[in-house]
């Protein structure tokens, strides 16, 4: 049980990773897709900020004080790289999503499936007898 | 010696040449097809000026380095040098009965035909002249491309089909076991270049050596052998000079060539007999011929017989090949010759009928031979000369191969040859019979031959059977241990 | 200036973007985005050209930060290799992306268009030339999320290029974010993320368990972005739904792009003698390539829309890559870059040629090109010769591919394998032959649309099909540069077959039955 306190962290991340693929996955919602893929994200910048933290440690600046302990920055740096990416796939994604619902008229998987389905069979009727 | 080296070039260019003009000439088709003609007599005569010249063999032209241990080389052998001289003289005649015949039939699509009609013999050359097993594989499928338009020239659903599985065949078969066999010569020893004797010897576990056989003899599908002879029947879809070409000038030739410089220069005739690797081989064989010759005996379209006789004087070579026996290797390289004019002649022949008379079943041409003389004089020569009749040419080839089954103690498959020779005369002989001896719907009326375009080169390759038998002592090649 | 070179390779697309998308007047996008996949082109001829000369690794500090501290660059001779590909199909598909685009996109949108294409040229190269684990995950969501901007734009003319974006959105993210967690173990473990750093003190640890973990999410995340069968449905509809150039693009060098970096980690960081390597990932490695390409090219058969048909075959080829690798020899890996070569030649001038036709007509199958043989010939020779280099037919740069994959394979006693590899590459002759039927063997019907070609549409094609018969006939140089990239992951196993006595392969034939 001490084990599962001393690394409470990281079972939140694996909790939350999960929670995130399982709403990616399992969603046929476009905007739940989204926010899972979101939390997913989340959970993955968590491990890496988790990893950075060392306890005891105080901010990463210089101070002269060759004893200082502070905490890992870079997994911190690439982490804020990261979230920018994650926000920009966020964007596009949304933006996708409007999009779709512009196209089609719903932003649910399987009515949309339904719909490309019928655009498939559009387009091979056309072909059969092309328009004259 | 240089001349050798033009002499490759020229062999390998002229037919090249030859498709391209046929495409810039598109527009003057006497000119595009005049000039088919005189460049295949051209090439024909440069053909045998290599086959005839003393140093040929000593001579090597590699045209081009595809990869580190891979090039396209060309060395002509006395084994190639004959396949070359039999493709580049019967194409000249071949081209000649192709006006007559395209003609005469109202086909489409002179152009496409002729231009891929050359490139086919380019990929006949090179093949004959291949210098390495790589080089060989390469000018295969050129091959096996460049006839599929051939084969689906008409354009209906029967030549799509055809072409369906004349492609399906011989292109899964080369490319599942001929390449799987390339690379593992490769990977065994360490080159791919053809060496008499062989190059396999002592590289390999005898006990492979069976298995490695059988990848080159299924994977060689122009061969013919059964089960791999389907695309051939199919292919008779195609216009009749598209089925001399496949039976007679280069398609089955090639992959019988191949079966047998592959045995000859890659295993070596001895590293073969001394393993007893191909013995299974033999019986294969053996069955295809006799298999070949009694479905042929149930076909009535002519063009479908001479197809099941193809495929069971393709199992002759491959059985010349198996044998082990340089007496069986000269036979059957003797074979490919005395087959190839047959062949060609009884094509030559169905095709004539065709165009003068739109007759393809054996049962309507009772009689035929009163109002076709000449064509049906032309086709008894060939098919004596099929049958293995003195003064014909393939009584040599035949009693070349007997005598190579005594040398491997293989005499049971001297009884299989006799037996199908009379096989041959049934099925063979009974459309000589009809033809001149009954009467039926299509003998009375005057003498009506085809087109003297078609006329001339049946006649000749009649004639050249005939000639061979007397010339023969030129073309027995010597394979050591004669 | 020369120095600079490796940085410059990737800068030069990454600021000619930003400058595109700013650009006004017509046609200036698309002046800009030539201007700069052109001097991407010749840069990366120059570090080819540089380290074929002086075989050593170049190695460009950004920032004056050596490695490990800092980011480097790296070019050796397996990035070099890939470099030319990636911009060399990138400055052709631009070519052709003048008229593709007129035809395809609205005039308003091709600033924006050029600009996402210039950044997903950007991030394909950065992929490529960083040493950095973490930069490479930066590149490639760059070069993803202006991917999926630019499939999303072929809605256009087809409303379902936007659910297939989004789709490939969702699977991308899922695929760089697995990534990014094997790498934040791999840090965890080694406190490193310099890729030859990391090799060197992976080789260190002991307790590698949190390793294998890492090479699982790495390889699955990889894996998911080379569309390695199970986890290829994402590729099919992106590419058959986005705009031509895209769809040539991508088809070319993204996924392209994703298996070189697989090499890079498979086996530039875990190694050929980490455990389980052989066994597992090369086991799985020619299992699922396998599985894809008979998966792939029966999917291929079936289908009638050409552009999905193309796509379904990459499924394939992207398989033969995989079992490239899977045989855990340098032969193998040499004969995965040599197809991925080869690969991104066939497929850039299949899909090129492809939008020829798909720029005329909406719908792309094979009713359409029906008869299309006679109207337009030079468009549709240079697909079936594109065809015929994927069957592996000699003399077309496909057949180089199979000979060294097939040759690598029973090299290594993988006697079943390579039979199978051959059987699904005769299979593909089945579609191609489809379409040679419907387009020189059928009429075309009289009230179908006249197709047209002009040599501005057809010349990109062509020079890509030239170059796939090129590299087949003389592929000397090519099969040398292939085996040279591979040389950078391990020992020289090719020179070892040359003592190989034919006797030792025919015992690994028994072992393998």
């Amino acid at each position: 049980m001490s084990e599962i306190a001393a690394h409470w962290n990281y079972y939140l991340v694996i909790i939350l990773m999960m929670l995130g693929f399982y709403a990616v996955i399992a969603r046929g919602n476009m905007v739940k897709k989204m926010v899972g893929l979101n939390i997913f994200q989340t959970s993955v910048f968590m491990l890496y900020i988790s990893v950075g933290k060392i306890d005891g440690g105080t901010a990463p600046i210089l101070t002269g004080d060759p004893a200082s302990v502070y905490s890992n920055p870079l997994p911190h740096v690439l982490i804020l790289t990261a979230i920018v990416v994650g926000v920009a796939t966020t964007a596009v994604g949304y933006a996708l999503i409007i999009r779709i619902y512009e196209a089609y008229g719903t932003i649910e998987d399987d009515e949309v499936a339904v719909l490309i389905d019928s655009d498939q069979d559009a387009r091979e009727r056309a072909d059969a007898e092309p328009a004259s | 010696m240089e001349n050798v080296e033009t002499l490759i070039y020229l062999l390998l260019g002229l037919p090249l040449l030859a498709a391209a003009n046929t495409l810039l000439l598109a527009r003057f088709e006497n000119l595009r097809d005049g000039q088919a003609v005189l460049l295949g007599l051209v090439t024909a005569g440069c053909a045998y000026a290599l086959y005839t010249s003393p140093t040929a063999a000593l001579e090597t032209v590699t045209l081009v380095q595809l990869a580190p241990q891979l090039t396209l080389t060309f060395t002509p052998e006395p084994l190639g040098m004959l396949f070359a001289l039999v493709a580049g003289s019967l194409w000249p005649l071949a081209s000649l009965y192709t006006i007559g015949y395209m003609r005469g039939a109202g086909e489409k699509n002179h152009t496409r035909f002729m231009f891929f009609y050359a490139i086919a013999i380019h990929a006949a050359m090179a093949i004959a002249l291949s210098g390495n097993l790589l080089t060989l594989f390469v000018f295969y499928e050129v091959l096996t491309f460049s006839t599929y338009p051939l084969v689906t020239h008409k354009g209906t659903p029967e030549a799509k089909q055809a072409g369906r599985i004349y492609l399906g065949i011989l292109v899964t078969s080369s490319v599942v076991f001929l390449l799987f066999g390339v690379i593992s010569v490769w990977l065994l020893a360490g080159t791919l270049d053809f060496a008499s004797g062989g190059i396999l010897a002592d590289r390999m576990d005898p006990a492979y050596v069976p298995l490695l056989l059988g990848l080159f003899a299924f994977g060689i599908g122009k061969a013919a052998l059964m089960p791999l002879h389907r695309w051939l029947p199919a292919a008779m879809v195609a216009p009749t000079p598209v089925s001399a070409l496949l039976h007679a000038v280069a398609v089955v030739k090639a992959g019988v060539f191949s079966m047998l410089k592959i045995s000859i220069y890659i295993f070596g005739v001895d590293f073969l007999a001394t393993t007893s690797a191909s013995d299974w081989l033999v019986w294969v064989a053996a069955f295809s011929i006799l298999a070949a010759s009694i479905v042929a005996l149930s076909k009535t379209n002519l063009k479908a017989r001479l197809a099941y006789s193809t495929i069971s004087q393709l199992g002759y070579i491959v059985l010349g090949a198996a044998l082990a026996s340089p007496l069986a290797a000269s036979g059957a390289a003797l074979h490919i010759a005395t087959h190839a004019t047959g062949k060609i002649t009884l094509f030559f022949c169905a095709g004539a009928i065709y165009v003068a008379h739109h007759l393809s079943d054996i049962r309507d041409m009772d009689g035929l031979g009163r109002r076709m003389p000449i064509t049906f004089s032309a086709f008894a020569l060939g098919a004596l000369s099929i049958i293995g009749v003195p003064p014909l040419a393939g009584a040599w080839s035949k009693l070349m191969l007997m005598g190579g089954a005594m040398q491997s103690d293989f005499l049971i498959i001297i009884f299989v040859l006799a037996v199908s020779s009379l096989l041959n005369l049934v099925y063979l002989g009974e459309i000589v019979l009809r033809a001149f001896f009954k009467s039926g719907a299509h003998s009375e009326g005057a003498m009506a031959e085809a087109p003297w375009a078609c006329v001339v080169p049946l006649v000749v390759t009649a004639l050249m059977s005939l000639g061979l038998f007397f010339a023969v002592d030129n073309f027995v090649l010597d394979f050591g241990g004669m | 200036m020369m120095q600079h070179l490796p940085i410059l390779q990737v800068i030069l697309p990454l600021l000619a973007a930003p400058l595109a998308a700013l650009a006004s007047r017509r046609h200036l996008a698309w002046h800009l985005t030539l201007v700069a996949t052109a001097g991407a082109f010749a840069i990366s001829l120059v570090l080819l050209a540089t380290i074929l000369r002086t075989g050593t690794p170049i190695i460009y500090d950004l920032g004056g930060w050596p490695a490990p501290i800092g980011i480097v660059y790296v070019i050796d001779s397996a990035s070099a290799f890939v470099l030319p590909v990636v911009s060399g199909i990138g400055f052709v598909a631009t070519l052709a992306a003048r008229h593709l685009v007129i035809a395809e996109i609205d005039a308003r949108d091709h600033p924006l268009f050029f600009a996402a294409w210039l950044l997903t040229l950007a991030g394909m190269l950065g992929q490529v030339t960083t040493g950095d684990a973490f930069n490479i995950f930066v590149f490639l969501e760059i070069s993803s999320l202006s991917g999926y901007a630019l499939v999303a734009m072929g809605a256009g003319r087809d409303r379902r290029a936007l659910p297939a974006a989004f789709n490939y959105l969702i699977l991308g993210t899922v695929g760089a974010t697995f990534y990014v967690i094997g790498l934040g173990l791999l840090y965890m473990l080694t406190g490193t993320l310099n890729l030859a750093d990391l090799s060197v003190r992976l080789a260190e640890i002991e307790n590698l368990r949190p390793a294998y973990v890492a090479l699982a999410f790495i390889a699955l995340g990889l894996f998911l972005k080379m569309a390695l069968f199970p986890l290829h449905l994402w590729l099919a509809p992106a590419y058959s739904h986005a705009p031509s150039a895209v769809t040539a693009l991508m088809a070319a060098t993204a996924t392209k792009v994703s298996v070189y970096v697989l090499i890079r980690i498979l086996f530039g960081v875990f190694g050929f003698e980490f455990p389980y390597m052989t066994q597992a990932v090369g086991g799985l490695l020619l299992t699922l390539g396998l599985l894809g390409a008979f998966v792939g090219t029966f999917a291929a058969i079936v289908e009638t829309d050409l552009k999905r048909l193309f796509a379904q075959s990459s499924i394939a080829q992207l398989g033969y890559m995989a079992i490239g690798l899977g045989i855990m020899t340098s032969a193998g890996i040499a004969a995965s870059f040599i197809h991925l070569f080869n690969h991104a030649l066939m497929k850039g001038a299949l899909f090129l040629a492809l939008g020829v036709i798909a720029a005329q007509t909406t719908h792309l199958s094979l009713h359409t090109i029906k008869g299309a043989g006679r109207q337009i010939p030079i468009t549709m020779t240079a697909i079936l010769l594109g065809g015929l280099a994927r069957i592996g037919v000699p003399l077309t740069a496909g057949f180089i591919s199979k000979l060294y994959l097939i040759r690598a394979l029973i090299d290594s006693g993988l006697w079943a394998v390579a039979a199978l590899t051959f059987v699904s590459s005769a299979l593909a002759l089945v579609y191609v032959w489809k379409i040679v039927e419907h387009a020189w063997l059928t009429e075309r019907p009289e009230n179908a649309p006249v197709l047209t070609e002009t040599p501005g549409q057809w010349a990109p094609a062509w020079i890509l099909v030239l170059a796939t018969i090129g590299f087949g006939i003389y592929a000397g140089p090519l099969v040398e540069a292939a085996f040279g990239a591979a040389q950078v992951f391990g020992p020289d196993i090719i020179q070892a077959t040359q003592t190989i006595e034919g006797l030792q392969i025919i015992e690994g034939l028994e072992g393998q039955e």
